[in-house]
């Protein structure tokens, strides 16, 4: 059960600042576990973040991720309360979607 | 943009009778065809939608062959394009990177680690009314130039910085 994010957007002046964290393991498949086996890849693949229905930031990321990816932009447009959305999906087929009011 | 009346009316000619459920029938059938209309249309005007994870790009071996991949074998270097981090991470797994383009239309970016196995670390979507500065962490096995590459009006621009790793991210 994929963890929740902590999603930040203050609005600052004309535009509003958002940091995303996301609890993820980004297991690159490369690793090894203690029985000397390797632990197979999960990571995100694409990630979305919406304020209302207009995409403001569309990514997509590989293994070089680090653990609990972190992201941090900024977007014109944006008013206080306004909604930001993000939702991103795994290798696994995994998602999670968190919202947040702008502040 | 979409002629309406035309794209009506080439649905309703094929339905001779018209009681009411073919006319539901023609409306669900002209409201599929405006949907894809205004979906071609806005993909054209270079909307961005959900980014596609390509494969490709990811398992590229080389700085090169990742370039290439992502369609940016042609890049000049720009000091429009800034890498923005420590000179120094310590720990590679967690290697806070910034990337930005002073270039104007910038709707790509892309962050990309020479020495990685795969180069390609993760590439962002600009769309309008988002500034191209984006912050985020990656893992880097060992010191490396770390590129940033980005899309502006169809044309590509690169800048790089070196940031030394002095504990490895990547395996183990």
């Amino acid at each position: 059960m994929a963890k929740p994010m902590r999603i930040r957007a203050k609005l600052k002046g004309d535009h509003v600042e958002a940091k995303i964290l996301i609890q993820h393991d980004m297991e690159t498949g490369l690793r090894k576990g203690s029985d000397g086996a390797k632990i197979p890849a999960h990571f995100i693949k694409t990630l979305t973040v919406k304020y209302e229905d207009k995409v403001v930031l569309d990514t997509v990321m590989g293994i070089a991720v680090s653990k609990d990816p972190f992201l941090s932009f900024k977007f014109k447009g944006g008013e206080k309360g306004g909604k930001l959305t993000v939702t991103w999906v795994d290798n696994s087929g995994d998602t999670r979607t968190d919202t947040t009011a702008v502040k | 943009m979409i002629n309406r009346n035309a794209m009506k009316d080439t649905v309703e000619n094929k339905e001779e009778v018209m009681d009411i459920n073919v006319s539901k029938r023609n409306f669900l059938r002209l409201s599929s065809a405006l949907g894809l209309a205004a979906f071609v249309g806005l993909y054209k005007s270079g909307d961005v939608f959900a980014a596609e994870w390509k494969e490709s790009e990811f398992t590229a071996d080389n700085l090169k062959a990742a370039m290439t991949s992502i369609g940016a074998e042609g890049y000049t270097m720009s000091g429009d394009v800034v890498v923005d981090s420590a000179e120094i991470a310590e720990n590679g797994a967690v290697v806070p990177v910034r990337v930005k383009s002073a270039i104007p239309n910038t709707e790509y970016m892309a962050v990309l680690v020479e020495k990685n196995p795969n180069p390609l670390a993760t590439a962002f979507n600009i769309p309008e009314g988002t500034e191209a500065n984006v912050k985020t962490r990656i893992k880097m096995g060992e010191t490396s130039n770390v590129f940033a590459v980005v899309k502006a009006d169809g044309k590509w621009f690169a800048a790089k910085k070196e940031i030394k790793v002095t504990l490895g991210g990547c395996g183990g």
